[in-house]
């Protein structure tokens, strides 16, 4: 199993339905829980903390844990089963664990986690900014870059893709250039071109464009075009485009 | 330091090769010493519009498969000593271009010439591709409709991706705009788009508008360069442009609509 990219024109009717399961590659962003201790009541009380203060987007959300910073010559051995049943209590979801030496993933593994390689540097996470993390159980090294900016202007003829990450154009993107991103797209000028956001089935995906004048938008797969310029009264002003019951929605900003 | 400047658009019939030859001619009119190369291989017009076709012997392709030296094939100006002209082949077609043995032409005239204009053929071929690859500066040549703006924005692209300097990850290409043909009575009325669209359009700098005029196919036709034709705003216009490129801050002329004046409007001139 790898990943696949999917190009802009395929949409789901056109899959194989028939098969009881399709396997695919997608990219995701998932919270990273580090430890620094291997204490569990510790872990748990201060985790408890943080949830309180409102960090409530981690609710059911499944959860990685990093054993960077984790030496268990020191400390007591990490229980997994116990961490796995702690963090669940909590309504968090621990699919899998990374930065583990042989014998950590051995037991990580017969505690039912996925062991993860690869991923970027992450930031504090109760600093609000986003974290990510290869898709779970892969058996490839898979690395989500770092957001693509693009500082020139996207030309007609051009194609930009932001593999794997958001995109932002702090220029304009021209008529006859299309732009792509497996994240959200970001437009601080006009977006004139095509824009093609979540193109790996990422339905969450988001266009923003201060000025919101493409000749095609997509997301996920789903697509739209403005042959007439007073398709919607947005045109041509600031505005956000998501994805509601795949029915492409646009929305001022 | 010798500089190579490209004069492209993408689109064809805009005023590439009026251009390359009123921007040559004003360079070597103000005592630097140019050559303009004409890279329309089979399709050859800049030595029509510089007025020396009769005294092609050797061309461009000859020099790029060594039939030819440099020095046999460039033709000096009738009127301006500083002024060459390095003609196309009308015969060969453009495959005998490579980028290495360009750059070979291009190296060996930058040892003589402080300016080097490289007149691009249309499209977005090979002989478009080599014109631009070893540019420092370009003109963007556009004129005042739609269509030309878009491919005006593709040769960018191209400017910004498949140059040298581009290639090699130096300072970029210094982009500057050309708007030809351009009428203020009729980007007015709404007919052609105004200049303000036009760089909205492509965001860069306007070096250069020369209005529509009558004065360039008859300075065509008799083989002068317009900017030669002082008399005619299109001549005066060019050196403006000349003089900007070279660093001097020349407000824009003739972009206002003209007032019809009584007499005009009585004979309906």
């Amino acid at each position: 199993m790898g990943t696949s990219t999917k190009t802009a024109g395929e949409t789901l009717d056109k899959q194989e339905k028939t098969a009881a399961v399709e396997l695919k590659g997608a990219v995701f962003t998932l919270p990273v829980l580090k430890l620094h201790s291997t204490d569990l009541p510790a872990i748990e009380h201060e985790l408890k903390v943080h949830l309180a203060r409102g960090l409530n987007f981690f609710k059911h959300a499944p959860l990685v844990i990093d054993l960077e910073a984790i030496d268990e010559q020191q400390g007591r051995k990490l229980d997994f089963t116990a961490i796995v049943s702690a963090l669940h209590r909590m309504q968090l979801f621990v699919v899998g664990v990374r930065n583990t030496n042989p014998e950590q993933a051995k037991r990580a593994l017969a505690a039912g986690m996925a062991v993860l390689k690869g991923g970027i540097a992450q930031e504090d996470i109760s600093s609000g900014k986003n974290t990510s993390a290869p898709p779970p159980a892969t058996s490839k090294t898979l690395s989500a870059e770092t957001t693509k900016v693009i500082h020139q202007p996207v030309r007609s003829g051009q194609q930009i893709y932001a593999k794997g990450c958001d995109l932002i154009v702090l220029s304009s993107v021209n008529v006859g250039a299309e732009v792509i991103a497996d994240g959200n797209i970001h437009v601080y000028g006009s977006l004139r071109g095509r824009a093609l956001a979540g193109v790996s089935e990422n339905a969450n995906a988001r266009i923003f464009a201060q000025v919101m004048e493409p000749e095609l938008v997509a997301i996920a797969g789903n697509y739209q075009v403005f042959d007439e310029p007073n398709a919607s009264n947005l045109y041509g002003k600031a505005a956000q485009i998501h994805l509601d019951n795949n029915r492409l929605v646009i929305a001022p900003i | 330091m010798s500089k190579v400047i490209v004069v492209t658009s993408g689109k064809g019939g805009v005023g590439k090769t009026t251009t390359s030859a009123s921007f040559a001619a004003g360079l070597a009119n103000r005592g630097h010493r140019t050559v303009v190369i004409d890279f329309d291989i089979g399709l050859r017009n800049l030595d029509l519009v510089m007025g020396c076709e009769r005294r092609v012997v050797y061309d461009f392709v000859n020099v790029i498969n060594d039939e030819a030296t440099l020095k046999q094939a460039l033709i000096r100006d009738k009127s301006d000593n500083n002024l060459h002209i390095l003609p196309a082949s009308q015969t060969r077609d453009k495959d005998a271009f490579t980028e290495e043995k360009v750059g070979k032409v291009i190296d060996e005239l930058r040892e003589d010439f402080d300016y080097i204009v490289c007149d691009s053929p249309a499209g977005i071929e090979k002989g478009a591709l080599m014109a631009l690859f070893y540019a420092d500066e370009a003109l963007i040549v556009t004129n005042p409709e739609i269509s030309s703006v878009r491919d005006s924005d593709r040769i960018l692209g191209m400017l910004s991706a498949k140059s040298q300097r581009a290639i090699q990850g130096e300072e970029p290409i210094k982009e500057h705009l050309v708007v030809t043909r351009y009428s203020p009575n009729r980007a007015e009325s709404g007919e052609m788009l105004s200049l303000d669209d036009i760089q909205e359009l492509l965001g860069i700098d306007l070096i250069g508008v020369i209005p529509e005029s009558e004065a360039v196919l008859q300075a065509s036709n008799s083989g002068v360069p317009v900017i030669r034709d002082e008399q005619s705003k299109s001549g005066q216009a060019y050196q403006d442009m000349v003089a900007r490129f070279l660093g001097e801050d020349i407000p824009m002329r003739f972009l206002e609509a003209e007032k019809k004046g009584f007499l005009k409007r009585f004979f309906g001139a």
